[in-house]
């Protein structure tokens, strides 16, 4: 084999002098990158959110969030936008795929010719939102490329749901199917299993946007990453810093904290509500003291009450507790909980659940006088006397009502008062065909319970539900629409009654006209008819749940008088503090209604009335 | 005769990377020679510890310079042990053509280094052109030219674009043609035989004993290859020869690359007929909240110039408690080079090291 060759053949390659040369003539000659080509940073400014995931993976930290006065952050967004700092950059594209929004891109683009090394760091823009920079193929020119002279529409490596870093799809939660639950009250929804839970806990990115979303700022973020490693009592200890009633809001928060997640911009939010209420159900109540460290709380000898057990005053008197002061709730009606318990149906929020948070909270030492009504039993100047401050949380437990025509008869209900009832075990009057008017939560509470009681008593479900709005404007949120459209119930969003019709004074049904629109050009709630375009729905029996109103007849009138309002509302400050200082409200009279609003209107009163008594503030 | 002591490099020709040689000499006979590496230490080794999983990607393919694509796949294998992450089909499929790419774009590149070196500058240049293109198919590929950043666990980055395997045979052919003129000017011409013959000679018992991998040991006839000793991505699906020659110096070893290199194309052809459809990747873990169980790894593929080892540690955490590369320049360019250059005259010293396919990045790491 080894042997010496002997030829003149190298000289062949002589040959290759007289062919044209492959160098390209840069400038003059450019080579066209690759499409998926690595190169400088595009960002949408519209679809970027400011979650900084970017910059959180970036292995060289390149990428600074800068704060962008101009832009006015939506609800669960910052107006932070990615710089970067290309004397670091690498290229890799990580932020890409990280990128949950998909606003983040690479471009083709690959030249920066300056002579300011500072120029390398810049805020990644694209051309929707930056004419300036990009530029169209004619104004490019080469010899000026830069990171502030780039060419438009020229996009390089792009995002892929299926590649990313993140998991768009969250871990199905499983619960009743339609047919088995409507024959019932049990809970729908059946909860996380460890493994699950630890999953779906994985997906949270820490970015950090559902905490600025919560209304009680909840320590989200730490407690996800509590669960995900499976440490359910610091979990526990995160959630109960901010609120204390987590069974409660694991099951029906309205969880702007999920409108909020990063992940829900291509993807499906991560499930942060049904991941507190795994945290908490996983823990026996007795144990509960102990690990949020509340066995003993020494009391500072100062008094509050509290007059309303709903979200509001539990969440006020818990903390006020921790603080060391002696509270002590005032409820009107037989059990605590108010609009939680008497509002919200059992196979929502099951009567276990509710009772759990309340007895750890009355564990702790707050006291709760049920069957007692302010006014009646106790006057608000006997408060006033016996405690230092006093926090109302009343909430909301009239019923509006449609003043049509018709309403006054005897088969119009407030869904309210019907749902109150169902709870009380009291008997509420049900027909083979009923009529809902509103497109709200309470109107889905309602049409559901009717449903269940309806298929009781009758064996068929006959439940009509008409509302102002059309289906995308429906306040009820999407999965209590969807869920009750499951279990039969027909929906005709996008109309408005006009009047109840009856014969021989038994209503025989509504007749409703077409809602053009429900909101002025102001926003404000002005609803506008096409009075030609009506039909029928028909039921013998209405509900009505199109809104509720506070009740305020406790109230004596030397105390109206003293209190200044902002239009028809009580003023209050950032604590629920009244123009009496000694006066605090909160719940669903100042903020919502919802528990978590609720629930932080509770805390910062306890923040307020701590002041108020201590340092008279 | 007097007895001088000479510094072969960093800066100095024939020397191709940031090492260099002390030369003890005598008149131009080398007595002892000492390699120094440390002028490209970067200390990956204790940098990957302070990274997490994913961010570690875009680090290790910056390892060796000349061949990013191994050190990516050495590690995806690492983490994929230990945290039991499985490879769709496609993807190990996909992962062997691009590693293929790779070799023949790390041969071509190790070609130009050679007929440079030896002043073949023709050659050289076709080397480099075709080396382009290559990295032209990795741009399309992955977006990067050099670090691809394209293999990660769970399989790969991104799926082939449309008709590009067309176009890696179209690349491959363009290339192929002009292997009979690399044999006619280089491999042939019998000046690259009298500069390379009986050049850093070993025998078989040597290259075993002093850790000869890769071409060093396949070319005193060994024919030792992890992709046939212990297949991983999809080389136990298609057959392919190990090219190996029995002399043991620099001709033979560059004949092993060029022998090589062509069946390399061949494997891709090989691995594009059969290339199966369906996903090439498994979603990995988020990336803030990955934590690879305990315990530790050691995998191995045969990177262009050798076995490449990786031994991985992992605590438990998001990150790796300790990492640690065998790569084939290591024994390569301190054990062997130090050993064949005794006796050898200055004028060959490059010729030597080259041949043995010594990458000083590999070596500092």
């Amino acid at each position: 084999m080894d042997k010496k060759p002997k030829n003149l053949r190298p000289l062949k390659a002589l040959r290759y002098l007289f062919k044209k040369p492959k160098t390209l003539r840069y400038p003059f000659e450019l080579k066209e990158p690759a499409e998926r080509y690595r190169g400088l940073h595009l960002n949408d400014w519209d679809k970027c959110t400011g979650c900084g995931n970017c910059a959180d993976i970036c292995p060289n930290e390149a990428i600074e969030m800068k704060e962008i006065a101009e832009i006015e952050p939506e609800k669960g967004e910052k107006n932070e936008r990615p710089e970067i700092d290309y004397g670091r950059c690498c290229f890799c594209g990580l932020c890409v795929d990280i990128c949950p929004t998909g606003s983040l891109r690479l471009s083709r683009d690959y030249l920066h010719i300056h002579f300011d090394p500072n120029t390398f760091k810049i805020l990644a823009r694209d051309e929707k939102t930056d004419k300036e920079h990009f530029l169209p193929e004619e104004e490019y020119s080469i010899f000026k490329a830069s990171l502030a002279h780039r060419k438009e529409n020229y996009e390089g490596f792009a995002p892929d749901l299926i590649y990313a870093l993140f998991d768009p799809e969250r871990i199905p939660m499983s619960q009743i199917p339609p047919e088995e639950r409507k024959t019932s009250f049990i809970e729908q929804v059946k909860g996380f299993s460890q493994e699950e839970a630890t999953r779906e806990a994985s997906r949270c990115l820490e970015c950090k946007l559902c905490e600025d979303a919560c209304p009680a700022g909840m320590d989200i973020v730490d407690y996800v990453r509590n669960i995900w490693d499976n440490n359910l009592e610091g979990a526990a200890r995160d959630i109960y810093k901010t609120n204390p009633l987590p069974e409660i809001c694991g099951r029906v928060c309205t969880h702007n904290c999920e409108s909020a997640c990063a992940l829900g911009h291509q993807g499906e939010p991560v499930s942060i509500r049904w991941l507190k209420r795994y945290a908490l159900d996983n823990i026996p109540l007795e144990k509960y003291q102990k690990v949020l460290g509340t066995e003993e709380i020494e009391s500072i000898g100062k008094k509050v009450a509290i007059v309303g057990s709903g979200s509001g005053g539990l969440a006020a008197a818990y903390y006020l507790k921790l603080m060391g002061y002696e509270t002590i709730i005032f409820e009107k009606l037989p059990k605590p909980g108010g609009m939680m318990r008497y509002g919200i149906p059992e196979y929502r929020l099951p009567y276990e659940a509710l009772d759990k948070d309340i007895e750890y909270i009355k564990s702790t030492g707050v006291e709760i006088k049920c069957n007692t009504t302010i006014g009646e039993d106790i006057t608000l100047k006997d408060l006033r006397n016996g405690y230092d401050a006093v926090f109302i949380s009343t909430g909301l437990h009239l019923g509006r009502s449609t003043g049509v025509s018709g309403t006054d008869h005897t088969d119009v209900f407030q869904a309210i008062e019907q749902l109150r009832k169902v709870t009380m075990g009291e008997e509420i009057k049900v027909t083979d065909k009923i009529v809902v008017i509103g497109g709200g939560d309470v109107a889905m509470d309602i049409s559901r319970t009717l449903v269940r009681l309806q298929l009781k008593k009758f064996g068929t479900v006959d439940i009509t539900v008409s509302c102002l709005e059309t289906r995308d404007i429906m306040p009820a949120t999407p999965e209590e629409i969807e869920e009750a459209l499951e279990e039969g119930i027909d929906l005709y969003p996008g109309w408005g009654p006009e009047e109840i019709t009856i014969k021989d004074d038994k209503i025989t049904g509504v007749v409703m006209k077409k809602c053009l629109r429900v909101f002025d050009e102001e926003g404000r709630f002005n609803p506008e008819f096409n009075e030609e375009e009506t039909m029928e729905l028909k039921g013998s029996m209405i509900v009505e749940a199109i809104g509720q109103a506070p009740d305020f007849t406790f109230l004596p009138e030397e105390i109206k008088k003293g209190l200044e309002y902002e239009g028809r509302r009580i003023k209050i400050n950032e604590y629920g503090q009244t123009s009496l200082p000694w006066l605090f409200l909160g719940g669903d009279l100042a903020r919502g209604p919802d528990v978590i609003n609720a629930i932080d209107t509770g805390h910062k009163a306890a923040k307020g009335i701590d002041r108020f008594i201590s340092k008279n503030e | 005769m007097r007895e001088v002591e000479l510094y072969f490099g960093p800066q100095h020709l024939g020397m191709v990377g940031n090492f260099s040689i002390t030369l003890k000499v005598e008149g131009d006979r080398i007595l002892e020679a000492t390699s120094n590496p440390g002028y490209l230490h970067r200390g990956f080794e204790k940098l990957m510890e302070y990274r997490t999983w994913i961010q570690n990607f875009p680090l290790v393919c910056r390892i060796n310079v000349v061949e990013p694509d191994h050190m990516e796949m050495v590690y995806a294998m690492a983490v994929e042990k230990l945290a039991n992450i499985e490879v769709p089909e496609r993807a190990h499929w996909i992962r062997s053509i691009y590693l293929e790419l790779a070799r023949v774009g790390s041969h071509l590149f190790g070609l130009w280094a050679y007929s440079n070196m030896l002043g073949f500058d023709t050659v050289a240049q076709w080397a480099m052109y075709h080396r382009d293109l290559i990295l032209d198919l990795f741009e399309e590929l992955t977006g990067g030219r050099v670090y691809h950043i394209y293999i990660w666990p769970g399989g790969v980055r991104r799926d082939f674009p449309d008709g590009f395997a067309n176009k890696i045979v179209k690349t491959l052919h363009s290339i192929g043609k002009c292997v009979p003129d690399y044999d006619d000017t280089f491999f042939n011409n019998p000046l690259f035989y009298e500069r390379a013959h009986d050049i850093g000679k070993i025998t078989q018992e040597e290259a075993k004993e002093w850790g000869g991998v890769g071409q060093v040991l396949r070319a005193t006839g060994v024919p030792y290859d992890i992709r046939k000793v212990e297949p991983y991505a999809a080389y136990n699906k298609v057959d392919f020869k190990i090219p190996t020659r029995e002399e043991g110096d620099a001709y033979s070893r560059i004949w092993v690359i060029r022998d090589e290199l062509i069946e390399s194309v061949h494997l891709i052809f090989k691995l594009l007929d059969n290339l199966p459809e369906g996903e090439v990747y498994n979603r990995v873990p988020n990336p803030f909240k990955w934590r690879v169980p305990k315990g530790e790894a050691y995998v191995r593929v045969e990177s262009s110039r050798g076995e490449l080892g990786l031994y991985m540690v992992s605590n438990g955490e998001d990150k790796p408690y300790r990492v640690h590369f065998r790569t084939p320049s290591y024994p390569h360019g301190l054990t062997i080079l130090e050993k064949v250059l005794k006796g050898a005259s200055i004028a060959d010293v490059g010729n030597a090291m080259i041949s043995l396919y010594v990458v000083a990045p590999e070596i500092d790491r």
